[in-house]
């Protein structure tokens, strides 16, 4: 078993490029299992670029990405994915090509102990009746978001990077979201996610680290949450 | 015998056979095109240089080592295939992020070189390949005379381009392959060996090109050329059926093949044009091609 006080993942100086382009400046922080950790920041901060960079999925990097105290920044992003973490996109990343059952069947199980099929139902009964539908772009915004969210969840990974799954959704849609994410936090599973909707972040997160210009400028606990609120107003800009 | 619209039935059903196999050919080929060029992004102009290779691999296993048609027909994809992968490796890696232009450039001197050397070493002049006597002979089915090697060669073609589109359309590796044409970066994060599978896509392509050039050896002969002079008209029947579409390809193949084969019997003086003819309707028409996806 993992030491209760070490971190599941351990992000540490991380710098990310594109291209030319230099993102992320020394990113460090860490989730420890079983949490709900939540990145903010305005657009462009970076919030996006940090979970892309810990799959793997940026030009270059370099820095320290320690998951169960294996090191990953050397490698590429299906080893990430095999090593037990799994990617929900910000634009749900739904493939046209496939029908909505392939969509959810895509993802290899890389690790026993993922839900199964009827338990991803469970959580999102729409899907099930959605399951013959022949696109999966046909479905609705918040179809999508769930089936993005589902798919990933029978792979046996064990810490989550959902970006913005709130985004263009509407309000009850968004409460099923945040519903889910505690189901999926009692279940065990660590929790790593990017929001602009501090308000949605507050129902669901343990902990914030808050993100500006590529870099890591603040962090508090859900508790701090109404003692920063000014500081936040401040830093998201709203 | 009797007559359709003026031409006598063995003539008619004599042009239809040929646009048939002509068409299992182009169907072959675009096939092998339209796979590489969904996963790659690759036109691959190599292609026509690949079907060559698999007839001349087959006329070298029977002249050299003794082994006919049917293991060629096994061995010579294999061998080529292989030979695909080594491109693929070396060269083609190296620019899938680039344009179209590069990929086109690059597989097109290749096909030089690969075509330059069979000048070298066979000539220029087509070299025969014999049939096996299983496939000698032929049927009477009463309004025409079908050889049992052309038989087998349309059999055989619509038996691959299925079995090709099942595996893609209709199993779990193929939507593997479907996803990652559309997104591989994410594809990869779901823990899946893109590259590598971008690697066997195209030895795959390749073995196809190959298996209808071991196909071809007994009907057209074995030539360094017999490649260059085929793959203009795939890359029109690619164009029609849509650029990477499957069942694009396939159809587009077969249906090609015979409208040019009645054009032979109709208007023969069009029968070397119609192709484009219909390519150029097409593309005023519909831009994606028939089956494509507009973009």
């Amino acid at each position: 078993m993992l030491d209760v006080g070490a971190p599941l993942l351990a992000v540490d100086d991380l710098h990310a490029w594109y291209g030319e382009s230099h993102i992320l400046h020394g990113v460090s922080f860490e989730v420890r299992a079983g949490e709900v950790v939540t990145l903010l920041g305005r657009n462009g901060a970076g919030k996006t670029t940090t979970l892309k960079s810990i799959m793997g999925m940026v030009d270059h990097r370099s820095g320290s990405i320690r998951f169960e105290g294996r090191e990953l920044i050397a490698c590429s992003s299906d080893r990430i994915a095999q090593a037990g973490i799994a990617f929900c996109p910000e634009e749900r990343g739904i493939f046209a090509s496939l029908g909505v059952e392939e969509n959810l069947l895509l993802p290899p199980v890389v690790r026993p102990g993922g839900l199964s099929l009827e338990q991803v139902f469970e959580l999102f009964p729409n899907l099930k009746e959605r399951l013959r539908t022949s696109q999966g772009s046909k479905l609705s915004g918040g179809e999508q978001q769930m089936l993005a969210i589902g798919r990933i969840l029978r792979t046996g990974a064990r810490l989550l990077l959902l970006d913005e799954p709130t985004e263009g959704l509407a309000p009850v849609i968004i409460q099923q979201i945040g519903k889910t994410i505690r189901a999926l936090k009692e279940n065990g599973f660590t929790i790593l996610l990017v929001e602009q909707n501090f308000r949605f972040a507050a129902t669901v997160a343990d902990r914030y680290y808050v993100m500006e210009h590529g870099r890591i400028i603040d962090r508090f606990a859900n508790a701090e949450l109404d003692a920063s609120v000014e500081k936040l107003h401040d830093y998201l800009g709203v | 015998m009797f007559e359709v619209f003026g031409i006598p039935s063995t003539a008619l059903f004599g042009q239809l056979l040929i646009g048939l196999i002509n068409g299992s050919f182009y169907a072959l080929l675009s096939l092998g095109l339209a796979v590489i060029f969904g996963m790659l992004n690759i036109i691959n102009f190599t292609h026509g240089a690949q079907y060559m290779l698999g007839a001349v691999t087959a006329y070298l296993l029977l002249n050299y080592a003794g082994l006919g048609y049917w293991p060629a027909l096994v061995i010579a994809p294999i061998v080529v295939g292989l030979l695909g992968i080594l491109i693929e490796r070396v060269f083609l890696r190296w620019i899938y992020r680039l344009d179209h232009l590069y990929g086109l450039l690059l597989t097109f001197g290749l096909a030089l070189i690969i075509e330059g050397i069979g000048r070298n070493y066979l000539g220029t002049a087509g070299l025969p390949y014999t049939l096996p006597d299983s496939l000698r002979g032929g049927r009477n089915l009463g309004f025409m005379f079908l050889p049992n090697y052309r038989a087998w060669v349309i059999a055989a073609s619509l038996l691959v381009c299925f079995g090709t589109w099942f595996i893609i359309e209709r199993t779990r590796l193929g939507a593997y392959l479907r996803a990652a044409t559309e997104n591989p970066a994410l594809v990869r994060a779901f823990g899946i060996n893109v590259p590598r599978m971008i690697t066997l896509t195209y030895g795959f392509g390749v073995a196809l090109a190959a298996f209808a050039g071991v196909m071809a050896a007994p009907i057209y002969n074995v030539s360094p050329n017999m490649g260059s002079e085929l793959i203009i008209v795939v890359f029109a029947v690619v164009v029609i059926g849509g650029m990477g579409s499957i069942l694009g390809a396939i159809v587009s193949g077969f249906g090609l093949g015979v409208i040019e084969g009645l054009t032979k019997v109709f208007y023969p003086e069009a029968s070397n044009t119609v192709i484009f003819v219909v390519m150029a309707i097409v593309l005023l028409v519909r831009p994606a091609g028939l089956f494509g996806r507009r973009t």
